[in-house]
């Protein structure tokens, strides 16, 4: 497949915004979803809708296959080990939040610490800020540098401290766009004796995610970056480190029996899977990953490349522009701020031009203070954007520099 | 002139506005030509929560009417700001709280009105109504 095929399967790219085709480089907060997506949808609110894993009738029964469906493609585009590997979840978020709050009153004590880097999304901050609160743990940092790379010596130093036992950290920041030596400190922290959750947000989608290879004990993703539908997400485990952790959510199919005293819980994966979950956001999965895995061919990554190449010469060859991330391992994930203009004039203004960009915080507000900023710019690619769309956005890039200098 | 003349008169200055481009280069200049605010009023009081950009609003009451002091770091921000304070400074309370604020839809910066579009611009309109309605029971 090349890229003007693939760019077929997306029909949101037709669409015009101020009288021009739409330029989405929004990507890192949501990519867009092919049509295979959206006829999975279709097909099982014609066909197939029913709650899964209860009834005998036909429908909940293809409906329950089209849910696991949804588990086996993601169990194989990480490649785990097996189906209990796999609990979907709402999203990365969601993922964290489920580690974070088994994990910590289970296996932490007073002045334990949880190891993350100054880079995180709030998402992989404020859920073991919350834990730190509840049983008085301590939240310790990986520094990053300047140019948006892990200073690993502080990283080893903190791990020898001994009280580390847990690292959360991104395999690529959503603000940074650098891919973190996440296999080097999983290998690092596991000579301590520290659990590791990679929140793979952003990684899952710019980056061949093998969890066996990897070695990580957690890996969390959203299903909304990487395709499928919103409200769906996979939180991966390794099957004993998932089976040390109490259920949290109650109720639904996490259950095996239930007494008018207490209950036991359902093997995995079920056991996390309280209630009656996103059953079609999870069948979307399935078209959602052929279409990342389709994506993988060399025609569409060279695109990528020379995408990634372009923009990182093109925008800082820009006066007074500043890129935040750069180096060894840079995704098509762009923040920058230009000096004396404001991120939300230049978003505003390229919108107006078609170009839909993120500014602000982007969630991750810590970082951004660290450089001295109260918000920036972010352009994210993704396999559909073309060289032609990255050309017309450095062109009104700088018109909209003219216009606010 | 009455608030409603204020507003009739620049739906007209933008009704010569061909394209966006021109537009927004007229909020830009309208922002550039705000009138500087006093640093000491870049507190943390009149800062108004809620916007992607830093946007102050102070005022004061003298003989009945309300006087605003405005500024933002985002110079569209700012120029917005600068079209409120035209149509509503030194008016009554009651004035304003009459005032439905629809000629921001009228000029074509509806998109800016929507209350989940984070840039403030339906904050500060609050703002201004708050101001009004404390002083209306002074």
């Amino acid at each position: 497949m090349d890229v003007q095929e693939l760019r077929h399967h997306f029909p949101i790219l037709s669409r015009t915004v101020g009288g021009r085709n739409v330029v989405y480089f929004d990507n890192a907060a949501t990519s867009q979803r092919p049509d295979t997506v959206d006829e999975c949808q279709k097909t099982i609110n014609a066909f197939h809708n029913a709650n899964i894993h209860r009834a005998v009738h036909t429908l909940s029964a293809e409906m329950t296959d089209l849910y696991e469906m949804g588990r086996e493609s993601a169990r194989k585009f990480i490649n785990a080990e097996s189906r209990e590997n796999i609990i979907l979840t709402g999203g990365t978020t969601a993922g964290i939040n489920l580690v974070a709050n088994t994990f910590c009153p289970t296996f932490m004590k007073e002045g334990d610490e949880i190891l993350i880097s100054e880079g995180e999304h709030h998402s992989n901050m404020v859920p073991w800020m919350i834990q730190a609160g509840m049983h008085h743990l301590k939240i310790s940092y990986i520094p990053v540098d300047a140019s948006g790379h892990w200073d690993m010596e502080t990283c080893r130093k903190r791990l020898s401290g001994g009280r580390v036992k847990m690292v959360a950290v991104a395999h690529v920041s959503n603000v940074l766009g650098i891919i973190n030596p996440i296999e080097e400190l999983i290998r690092e922290a596991h000579k301590t004796g520290a659990c590791v959750l990679i929140d793979g947000a952003q990684g899952i989608v710019h980056t061949d995610v093998d969890v066996k290879k990897l070695d990580c004990d957690f890996y969390v993703f959203s299903g909304h970056k990487i395709y499928a539908a919103t409200g769906i997400g996979v939180l991966y485990g390794k099957k004993d480190c998932l089976e040390s952790l109490p259920p949290w959510f109650g109720g639904g199919e996490m259950v095996d029996v239930v007494t008018y005293d207490t209950f036991t819980a359902a093997p995995l994966p079920l056991k996390f899977e309280a209630g009656t979950p996103n059953f079609v956001g999870a069948a979307t999965l399935t078209p959602a990953l052929e279409m990342a895995s389709a994506m993988k061919s060399a025609e569409i990554e060279k695109n990528t490349l020379e995408m990634t190449e372009y923009l990182s010469s093109s925008l800082q060859a820009v006066e007074g522009f500043h890129l935040y991330g750069t180096g060894d391992g840079k995704v098509p994930v762009f923040s920058f701020s230009v000096e004396h203009c404001h991120h939300e004039d230049i978003a505003i203004l390229l919108d107006k031009m078609g170009i839909e960009v993120r500014s602000g915080l982007m969630c991750a507000e810590p970082v951004i203070g660290r450089f001295g900023q109260t918000g920036l710019v972010r352009v994210s690619l993704a396999p559909y954007n073309t060289m032609e769309e990255c050309e017309y956005f450095i062109k009104c890039q700088n018109r909209v520099l003219n216009m606010l200098s | 002139m009455s608030i409603q003349e204020e507003e009739q008169a620049i739906i007209e200055e933008f009704s010569v506005f061909e394209d966006w481009m021109d537009k927004y280069e007229y909020i830009i200049e309208l922002g550039k030509s705000l009138e500087i605010i006093n640093e000491c009023e870049k507190i943390e009081e009149n800062l108004i929560r809620g916007c992607q950009s830093r946007v102050w609003l102070s005022s004061r009451f003298e003989d009945g009417r309300i006087f605003f002091s405005a500024d933002s770091d985002a110079i569209i921000t700012k120029g917005i700001i600068a079209l409120l304070v035209r149509v509503y400074n030194g008016r009554t309370p009651k004035e304003i709280l009459s005032s439905d604020f629809s000629f921001v839809g009228k000029i074509g910066l509806k998109e800016n009105l929507s209350p989940t579009r984070a840039n403030g611009l339906v904050s500060m309109i609050n703002q201004i109504r708050n101001y009004a309605l404390a002083y209306s029971v002074k």
